[in-house]
């Protein structure tokens, strides 16, 4: 194994597309995620790769749609403000059926809001970025090792489903250092006998196009994009099960509302309350499954969310609200503290919830 | 099993994110799970900079820390705003050049040390944090010079090498600091 070392979120993230074999950067600088913009600026030029400060965020999206239409490794990042501007691209990707991969390292909405961290975006990320029947896969590292080890799953995934992966992250997680090793067995990218490479006159033009003005043929593209989208969901979906043996309170949680869950959900053992947590890392795909189960088992769900209410609503429908889920939440930038969480968790479990 | 939570404050420009790496680095070094965690807002530009820094013999939870162990205060502002965060037992480190008041708690260790004075007498003006480091790593016993050099190694980058040793002999002035009673 490498020797651990220190690394922004950010950094790692940006270290692990390169070692994906992205070559092709375009962004434009934006708080809490400029460090991806920075130190794609540094490598880039040593090894051979494109850096680009595009003039906008709608052109460096639509500048990922152009490299990766040539059938290259490419990506782009932003944070909140800065996604909704490449709203429109990201739709385009999704209609022309192109691999890319996107970062949104969230801050506190909506409008220009503000730089502290946030998780508002998850109806965006997980509903569709924009206009049209479409997703992404939406991918929340809860740790700087996950930062690095999703960006590589992201672009794998974007290749074989033909579909933009977005890590959905936030801003303690592109500040924060932590131990991290970037030790990866790369796959060669797929082959993809749709990009446009350049006929050398021997064979059809292939053409990547969003334009559909025939709607039998616009329906029967939506429908098989749709059976691509199932084989995600079967798939695809990663969570991790912390604690859930005997939990009877189940925290659903990401990103760093999972990792200050976890210090809660300590306290609460020590205290005798049997809580555990369900930690989705695809948003989208949700993990359904384990939360169907657990809601046999539990007596209650509390969504902790830097968000006003927003993954609760996926909770509910997972668990078919068999049992009771409620909210833990800050938002603007605050994030919810451990005794927060935990009073959330004693309180289910003076409802009944625990024993 | 044992957690000690550190955070560092004071004005940007004084080392207090720079500290706070050679730290996570130490504890990295010792085998011991790390976290660092910046502040990135507004007040970084010019006003307060602070870290969350957690070494831990447990994977870490949350990077935020709220109830230091350990805090280090390098200006007034600072000390003034999180004095009263720090967990009952825990211990305050304050850089008496520049802050002139005393801790009012008395459930908390406290360690004056005159970093900014220190530093500018030994000709190493910027390196008060580094100062103030050493005299921390005495305290918690945790001051080799193996360990803590290579600690240095990792933080001040090949480009820098040449400031490894004033920064190890800044973290020996400050681990030989006595208090003057």
């Amino acid at each position: 194994m490498s020797e651990k070392v220190l690394m922004k979120g950010n950094e790692a993230l940006a270290e692990a597309a390169i070692i994906a074999g992205c070559r092709h950067y375009f962004g434009y600088p934006i708080t809490p995620q400029t460090e991806v913009a920075a130190y794609m600026a540094k490598r880039m030029p040593k090894i051979g790769g494109t850096f680009l400060q595009a003039e906008s965020e709608i052109a460096a999206i639509n500048m990922v749609y152009g490299v990766s239409s040539t059938g290259h490794r490419v990506m782009t990042s932003s944070s909140s403000p800065g996604i909704s501007l490449k709203g429109e691209g990201l739709s385009y990707l999704a209609g022309s059926d192109l691999p890319a991969l996107v970062i949104n390292v969230q801050r506190g909405g909506p409008g220009l809001g503000g730089i502290q961290p946030s998780q508002a975006d998850y109806f965006q990320a997980t509903k569709g970025g924009a206009h049209g029947d479409f997703h992404m896969i939406v991918l929340a590292p809860a740790s700087v090792q996950e930062m690095a080890d999703l960006t590589v799953k992201g672009f794998e995934l974007a290749d074989k489903y033909r579909m933009t992966s977005m890590i959905l992250a936030d801003g303690t997680m592109g500040q924060m250092m932590e131990p991290v090793s970037l030790e990866y067995d790369i796959k060669p990218a797929p082959e993809k006998p749709w990009a446009t490479t350049g006929t050398k006159m021997q064979r059809e033009h292939n053409i990547v196009n969003s334009l559909s003005l025939v709607p039998e043929e616009l329906e029967k593209f939506n429908i098989e994009r749709y059976k691509r989208y199932d084989e995600v969901e079967k798939n695809e979906v990663m969570y991790e099960e912390y604690m859930m043996d005997d939990a009877e309170i189940c925290i659903a949680a990401f990103g760093i509302a999972a990792r200050v869950s976890k210090n809660a959900i300590t306290e609460a053992r020590r205290q005798g309350i049997k809580a555990g947590m369900i930690r989705p890392i695809t948003l989208w795909p949700f993990p359904k499954t384990p939360f169907k189960k657990a809601a046999q088992s539990v007596k209650q769900f509390i969504s902790v969310e830097l968000s006003m209410g927003q993954m609760i609503e996926d909770v509910r429908l997972a668990t078919e609200c068999r049992v009771p889920v409620t909210l833990c939440n800050r938002v603007g930038g605050m994030i919810p503290s451990p005794e927060m969480v935990l009073e959330a968790i004693k309180e289910a479990a003076k409802n009944g919830g625990a024993r | 099993m044992s957690t000690t939570q550190f955070l560092f404050a004071g004005f940007g420009g004084q080392g207090i994110l720079f500290a706070g790496k050679f730290a996570a680095y130490k504890g990295l070094i010792g085998e011991k799970q790390v976290s660092w965690l910046p502040s990135y807002g507004p007040e970084m530009r010019g006003g307060t900079a602070s870290c969350s820094v957690i070494v831990s013999d447990e994977p870490v939870g949350s990077p935020i820390v709220s109830r230091p162990d350990v805090l280090i205060a390098m200006n007034l502002p600072s000390l003034d705003r999180y004095e009263s965060a720090v967990a009952v037992g825990g211990t305050i480190f304050v850089d008496s050049t520049l802050i002139d008041r005393k801790v009012e708690r008395d459930d908390v260790a406290v360690y004056y040390v005159p970093a900014t004075r220190l530093a500018s007498d030994n000709g190493m003006p910027t390196l008060a944090n580094m100062i103030l480091m050493g005299n921390i790593l005495k305290v918690m016993n945790e001051f080799d010079e193996e360990s803590v050099t290579a600690a240095l190694k990792k933080v001040i980058s090949a480009k820098h090498a040449d400031m490894l040793d004033i920064n190890l002999k800044a973290l020996k002035i400050g681990a030989e600091y006595k208090e003057e009673v």
